[in-house]
Order: C-alpha cells, then structure tokens, then sequence
C-alpha cells in the first residue's frame, strides 16, 4: 500500500485508451465500474479532442456482482461490435475487474467474432499508464502481424536501393496524451523529407487497421517514444528483422545523431554536421551575446524518461546550464537516467512521489527547472521559474500553435520555451545595475512567466524562509546580516542566504552578519 | 401533474461517489480524505479535480499493490502504517474519512473495523470515519451523502430547537441563507456538514432538517432515526424553488405568513428582474439533461418554470421518489424523466432531438460541441454557488452563457455556413 497525492501516470488501462483512442477503427470493450468513465475526459478536456473515445465500459454494479458479470461482458463485446463495427477490438478489464476475474478477453475471443479480438491483460496493481500504453501497441501489432511472420526473419534495410525507390521508414510511439506528439509527427516527417526519406505508417497516431498490416514493408522503424514503442520495434526487429532508430531527436545534437542513425541504418550517406547550425536558431540564439548569461543557470530537471534525459542533454551541451538535478518517474528508463546523472556528477532521481521530487528540487536549488505540471506547482512555491517538458498532460500543454520538441524547429521551441521563463540577459544586466532605482521593488520580475508583481516577492520570501528553517536551531541572521541581504537582488537572494549560511556553517560560525556575507561570496567565487 | 417515468440500462458514463471528495475537502480544511484503492482511483480524483493547484492536497489514495492483494502483507497494518504517515505528516487533520473504493468493496477490507482500530490508536486526537464511495455502489455526489451519513452517528445530542441545513453549500450562500431566516425569525441554525469537522451539529427531537441538496437520502434517513424531523419541499434552486423550501422551513417553525411575505417578497421580486435578460435568451429553447448530478429535477425544474425552456429529457442517475416528490409534481404533464442511463441510446436521442443545450459530463461536451450542440458540464453546478433566492439569476446564467457564446462567436467562425458544426 502505497500513500499518493498526485500521480505522475495513470492506471495502465488508460495507457490502452491511449492506443485505441490514437487510431482508427479500433475499438475497446472496457470491463469497468461506472467511474472508471472518467477516462474520457482526459481526451475530450485535456486534450480538447471533438471525439469520445472509442471505449465502452461494461459499468457493472455492486447488484451484478452476484449475477452472471461474464453474460455483461458478453452482452457489452456484441452491442460494441454491432454499433462501432471495429476492425480490430481491444477487451481488457480495469483494476476492479481484475479482481472479480471475468477474463473478458478470452470471453470475447470465443464469441465468434469476425474482426481480430485482442486480448489485453493488464495488471493494474503493478503496472502503470505508459506500460499498459506500450503493452497495448505491443499486443494490437503482434496480432495483427502474427500471419505474416516469417520463419525465418530476412529483411535488408538496403533494399530500397535495388527497389529504385525512395527508403521508407515507420514512426512508430506518438499516441494521444502523449507530449507534443501531434507536432513532433509532422516535424519528424518534414525532417526525414527533407533527407529523401518517405514516412510509410504512423502509429499508433492516425493508424487503422490497414497500416498495422503494412508496417512490415518498410526498410527502418523509428522508436520516436521509447516508452510506447520500444517493444514493439523489439518484436519487429526480432520477427521480421527490421531494425530500429533508438536516438530520439529531441535537440540540435540528438536531431543530428538521429539523422546520422537512420541514414547509417538505411546505407545512405550521412548528414552534414553543419545542418543543424542552417536549420535550426538555437545554435545561434545560445551563442549570441544575450545569453551569455545563461552560462551556468542552475537546471532541475525531472519528468518521463524521455525527455528528461533529452533536457540534460540539451541544457549542458547547447545551453551551458549546469544541471542540478536530474530524475524521472519512469521506472522502465531508470537506466539511462542513472547514466545520464552519472555523468554530469549526479545521483538520479527516480521516484514518482512528487513531495520527494519537490524536496530534492528545493535542496538543488536551481534557477531553472524543466519538469511537469507538478514541478510547475513545486517551483512556483519555491518561486523558481519553470518550463514543462513531459506528461502528465494539462490542458495548457496541447497548445493550438504547432510546438513540437523534436527535429529543427523542435529546438526552437524549446529555446524559447525554457529561456523566456528566465530574466532577459540584457535585462538582467540592467536591472542588477538599476536595481537602487525605486522603481525595482521586490517583486519586479517581469519575464518570470508564472507571477509577476509583489506575489512573486512574497513567493520568494517563502523559498528563502523554507530553507532556513533547516539549520534554524544552529544559525543567526543578525539585523546588520539581514539588511545587507535585501540589497541583493530578490532572484539571486535565496542563492546568496543558502551559500551564506553554507559557508557560517562550514567555518563554524554560529551568526551571521553583512561581513559574513562578504567572506561568503569571496569563498565561493574564489 | 404525471411527469412520463421511464428507466434505462446500459453503459453509464457518470463520475462515482469518489468525486465529491472534490468539493468536500474544501469544506472541511481540517478533515483529509484517504481513499482506499487503486492507481485509477487515484487517477480520477486528480482528473476530476481538473487541474493541479494545490500544495499539498486534503485528499490522497493508499494504492492498493499486488502484496496487499495477495496477502503477503496484511492489508489492515499496511492500511494503519499508511495513516499514522499521513496524520505524521499532516498534524493539523482533526477527521479522517477512510474512503472504500470499488477494489477495497470487492476484496471485503473492512474500513469500519479500520476505522475503529485506529480511533482506538490515536484516542481522539483524530477522529476516523469511513464511508463507501466505490463506483459499484455510489454515483458521483451520493458519495457526500455517504460522507454525512457517516458522521451522523457522531453528532451529539440535543433538544434544542434548531433548523439544520444538510448538505455542503459555498459559504456564502450558506451566510446569506442563515441571515435570512434569521430574518423571518429562525434563530438557532446549524450546517452538515460544519466548516470544521470538529464542530459537528447537535441533532435531536428538536430538529428540524432542511436538505440544501436532493442527493442526500440515506443521511435524511439516519437524521430521522436520530429524532429529527426531514423535511420535503423543493430544493432551494432558483427563485420558486428557494421561496417554497424557506417558507417550509419558517412553517415547521410556525413562523407567521405576513413576516414571511414580508421578507421574501422584495426578494422574489429582485430575483425576477435578475432572472429578465436571462429568460429572454432561454425561453423557447430545448434542453436535454444528461443523468449525473442528482441535480438534474430540481434544474430542470427551475428552467422550465422560470426561465421558459422546454425540456426535451431529464435524466436521473436514481430516482428516490419520496424525496423528489416536490419537484416531480413541478413538472409539466409528460415530461420525459430517464432513470439510469443506456448512455449509446442516450446519445442517440440527444442527436435525434437537436436540443439547444445538452447538460452532461465532463468526457461529453466537447464530442456534443464538435457536433455544434450546445452543452453546459454537470459538474460546474456542484461547485458554483447556485443556492436561494439570490442566486437565481446568476444560475440562469450557468445555462444562458453557452447559448449566447454561440451567438456572438459562431457567425464570424462560420461566415459561410453559419449553422453547420465543422468539428465532428
């Protein structure tokens, strides 16, 4: 038993959903109690979709638990088919059918029906959203393809050239609720066009039934979304022997070493180094004067495996942040996580407790953090600007102007996206040189994109108190102390109370006053 | 009167007991709620709660894993280590609400034999309760009536002659309704639920019970059991609804009729004016309600009799007759009322009719939308302040927005063919 306030993903039923909510003409006979409906507004709210999923609930009651609950399932599988004429069906059950263990699945299969039934087991009490998203996926294109398997997988990925066609490939994970995916299709379609590489099938995206079916006839699957589609490209290149791209092209450096993959898998010359510099503004916008300032922000990175991972690559290669913190509530992508946080000196963090999350972001002190939703909440206490960067999905994060993460115009994107919350470089500047004017109270902060005004004074004031009240027993912020730290500007003050206080406690004083605010600085720039 | 009762089965697309977690908590910022079940219950709860502003919230889950349902672990001492975390954590909680939740329902663990385990524990320092909001048992705003039923028990009791309004109303609403039968002459009135869980009501032979929502059946029941006396009028929606449910109240209390006018009148007055610009949007139109609130008579009611709208259905999760009898009989000769749902066959009536505005829930509207009918979330009626006379005119207008949001955007969104949806 497992103590949650907020969950990062949901049960992995809704993973299912995701999937067949995601394509076409495949539909969902749901074995659930009423309120698991609830469902539905993840994607006719959350992400404004005009549809209603394609899933019917059996919603059995307490009354029918007595009775025959399989002749409901039954009775639910035929009204589905005879009203949604699906191609394919998906029958599951949610966590409380598991318990009253129906098996709908295999009730379904052995109704006779004319369409392939799908039969999703999907343990609710171990497993989570994405894994019931990738299980599904999974599951649907095994079934579907298990006619055209061969006996022994032979595929060239070369044969294009023989063919004197252009190479083909699958992308294969972006699914509804999923983050951006909508537009880093179409980016990653316009990516590998540009490169005279033609997208055969997108799935689960837009896919029905006919597209599963051809998946087989491309030269290359591109795993876009790991945690959807990583065992399917496992099964397929197992079965058919089709490889896959594992490089997601999130950044200026992955989009090039996902370009570098692809071609290389597909025998093709690879891409010049220098097109991401003519493609893309972020190589520029980093390295003009105005961002120098960003050398060395303090970054807090968590959220799904993904793009936590591409946001610490990004933030140290192509920005020059230097990353405070790096975690991810995918336990599947705990690995590379691990790795990844290795490397920059760090321990990961892999937790899906958002109050740990929230505490190892106030212990890390960033200036930035790049999280989700959640972390938005978490650094809008703690008064630190924020961007989101993964699931879980809010409303806000399926914007109506094209925004993707991936390819050239993905990193723009995410220029802007995680910059804008920071101060201006030339602002700052000028605002640390006026910063005795009256005009800049406490609380001027007007490129902070969350609050502006003395709220955001007083959320800073809360930060700076939070973690003082750690070493309250130990230390003495003396007037003279207190007076010289107001002078310092309110979005480093936090930073300068914390070092002070590191360096009182380090040299074991037990008072601090301005001089022990000088002697800090002195210690810590030296 | 004879409204046409017919009733339905089928899929149901309505929220569960566990929803009203959402408005309670609010209510009582000293009482958490622990639901006791899955990752999806969980799930539904933030969903349902739309978005994630809170610091920490008054409500969690205690996610039930596989060790506990394979009982390697016992589940009851998981279930306690899970509480004495939280109250450690939280130690201004005075009221814990032990939630069952459909797979606690289906694995018999017994939250009453928790909850009286861990009263024992914690010797009054918290009081723990629990109640059932599972999915297989409550919909969506029955879970507050499961929620008071189970503090009723713990009222103290009185003689006192008191008027108790039961049932969970914004606070100010809930100020202006008690200043007002202050003002007809009612003196001693109390709320269920309070606004601290700690100072619950009296309750005894002197009490007099007015219910403020009409989801509250099975709480009406045990406030009878305990002396008081339930009584039926319509619910306090829009002006006539209020007017009759306060002149209930001040006849139980033999309040003299003149005073009671007196009162009353300048009000129902006000209401009607505010109600004007409001009627003349709605009347005429057609309005489908889809079963989920338990709101749904009382609105129907309203918007028939005082804004002029025709009802083309009105759906009712359940029907308790007895308590509804009010506002059954308010209702016109004929009136199509749909206990239950078949939500497919619901659907297909709702496209069959065209009406001008569908009220329904959350995963609904934005497919009616897309469809270019107009709809108004069910939801949103249990979160605004729509009780009494004063709120009238702003309840007309939860329903009159939506209409005249169409008339103002959709010939500039749709100069060529103005009446056509595009989105479907």
């Amino acid at each position: 038993m497992q103590l949650t306030l907020w969950t990062y993903e949901g049960p992995p039923h809704v993973g299912a959903m995701r999937i067949a909510a995601s394509m076409e003409g495949v539909h969902y006979v749901l074995h659930a109690p009423q309120g698991d409906t609830y469902a539905d507004l993840l994607f006719t709210m959350i992400e404004r979709r005009g549809k209603r999923p394609p899933v019917t609930y059996t919603t059995f009651q307490a009354r029918d638990l007595g009775g025959d609950t399989a002749e409901l399932v039954k009775r639910h599988v035929r009204e589905a088919v005879d009203r949604f004429q699906p191609n394919a069906l998906l029958v599951g059950e949610s966590c409380t059918a598991e318990l009253i263990q129906d098996q709908p699945g295999a009730l379904a299969q052995g109704m006779g029906l004319t369409m392939p039934v799908v039969n999703l087991e999907l343990p609710a009490y171990s497993k989570k959203e994405n894994w019931g998203a990738a299980e599904t996926l999974y599951q649907l294109v095994r079934n579907l393809l298990k006619d055209q398997v061969p006996s022994q997988p032979s595929h060239d990925p070369n044969a294009w050239k023989a063919e004197g066609r252009r190479p083909r490939v699958n992308l294969l994970g972006p699914s509804l609720l999923g983050f951006r995916c909508r537009d880093d299709v179409l980016e990653v379609q316009r990516l590998l066009t540009m490169h005279g590489i033609d997208v055969g099938v997108v799935a689960p995206l837009g896919a029905g039934v006919e597209d599963v079916l051809r998946l087989p006839k491309a030269d290359l699957n591109v795993c876009l979304y790991p945690e959807v589609a990583e065992s399917t490209c496992s099964w397929l290149e197992r079965n058919f022997g089709i490889p896959f791209s594992r490089t997601v092209p999130i950044g200026v450096g992955a989009t090039h070493d996902f370009l570098v993959e692809v071609h290389r898998l597909l025998g093709m010359e690879p891409p010049s180094a220098e097109e991401g510099y003519r493609r893309s503004r972020l190589p520029w916008y980093s390295e003009s004067v105005d961002s120098t300032y960003l050398t060395g922000k303090r970054v807090f990175i968590f959220g799904d495996g993904t793009h936590a991972l591409a946001a610490a690559r990004i933030c140290k290669e192509e920005l020059g942040f230097t990353v405070v913190g790096l975690g991810t509530y995918s336990r599947e992508m705990a690995r590379p996580v691990r790795t990844a946080a290795k490397e920059l000196g760090l321990e990961a963090l892999i937790c899906d407790d958002y109050l740990a999350v929230e505490t190892a972001m106030a212990e890390a002190a960033p200036e930035l953090v790049l999280g989700t939703q959640m972390e938005r909440h978490s650094a809008k206490r703690l008064g630190i600007p924020c961007a989101v960067i993964s699931t879980p999905m809010h409303v806000q994060d399926v914007p109506a102007r094209t925004s993707p993460q991936m390819g050239w115009e993905g990193a723009n994107v995410i220029f802007d996206d995680w910059v804008h919350p920071l101060m201006m470089g030339l602002e700052e500047h000028l605002i640390g040189m006026f910063r005795h004017d009256f005009e800049f109270v406490d609380g001027h902060q007007s490129h902070l994109g969350h609050s502006g005004g003395s709220g955001a004074g007083v959320d800073t004031k809360t930060a700076e108190h939070a973690t003082v009240e750690v070493d309250e027993h130990a230390l003495i912020w003396t007037d003279d102390g207190e007076a010289e730290l107001k002078k310092i500007p309110f979005f480093v003050r936090g930073k300068v109370r914390r070092n002070a206080e590191a360096y009182a406690l380090q040299v074991g004083c037990r008072e601090i006053n301005s001089e022990t605010l000088y002697d800090a600085k002195a210690h810590y720039k030296a | 009167m004879s409204a046409n009762l017919l009733k339905e089965t089928g899929p149901r697309e309505v929220f569960c007991g566990l929803t009203s977690i959402v408005w309670l908590h609010r209510r009582m910022p000293d009482a958490f709620f622990l639901v006791v079940g899955s990752r999806t219950c969980a799930h539904l709860i933030q969903s349902a709660a739309g978005v994630m502003i809170f610091a920490e919230p008054r409500f969690g889950t205690a996610i039930l894993s596989e060790r506990d349902l394979a009982g390697l672990a016992d589940a009851h001492e998981e279930l306690d280590r899970v509480c004495c975390e939280l109250l450690q954590r939280r130690p201004e909680i005075r009221t814990l609400f032990l939630v069952g939740s459909c797979p606690s329902e289906v694995i018999k663990l017994d939250l009453a034999r928790a909850a009286e385990r861990l009263n024992e524990e914690l010797q009054g320092r918290v009081r723990v309760v629990n109640y059932s909001g599972s999915g297989i048992e409550t919909t969506f705003t029955q879970g507050e009536d499961g929620a008071l039923a189970a503090l009723v028990p713990l009222l103290p009791a009185s003689d006192e002659r008191q008027l108790l309004l039961v049932g969970t109303l914004a606070d100010a609403v809930e100020d202006r309704l008690i200043h007002l039968f202050g003002r007809l002459g009612i003196s001693t009135i109390r709320s269920l639920p309070p606004r601290q869980s700690t100072e619950l009501p009296a309750v005894g032979p002197g009490t007099t019970v007015l219910l403020t929502q009409p989801f509250l059946t099975e709480t009406a029941r045990l406030l009878k059991h305990r002396g008081a006396t339930v009584l039926t009028a319509p619910f306090p929606l829009g002006a006539e609804g209020s007017r009759r449910w306060m002149e209930a109240g001040a006849a139980a209390f033999h309040l003299p009729k003149e005073r009671v006018a007196e009162v009353l009148d300048p009000l129902e007055e006000r209401a009607r004016i505010a109600l004007r610009p409001h009627r003349e949007v709605l009347e005429g139109k057609r309005i489908f309600l889809l079963p989920e609130s338990q709101l749904e008579l009382p609105l129907a009611r309203f918007l028939q009799r005082e804004c002029g709208m025709e009802l083309v259905e009105v759906g009712t999760p359940y029907l308790n007759r007895d308590q509804m009898a009010e506002e059954l009989a308010l209702l016109p000769e004929g009136t199509r009322v749909m206990e239950g749902q078949h939500v497919e066959q619901q659907l297909d009536r709702v496209r069959e009719h065209k009406p001008d505005l569908v009220v329904c829930g959350m995963g609904l509207a934005n497919p009616l939308e897309a469809e270019g009918i107009a709809t108004k979330w069910s939801i949103e009626l249990v979160f605004s302040p729509i009780h009494g006379i004063d709120q009238a005119g702003d309840l007309a207008e939860l329903f009159s927005r939506p209409l005249r949001r169409r008339q103002l955007i959709h010939p500039g969104l749709h100069p060529i063919n103005p009446d056509q949806p595009v989105h479907a």
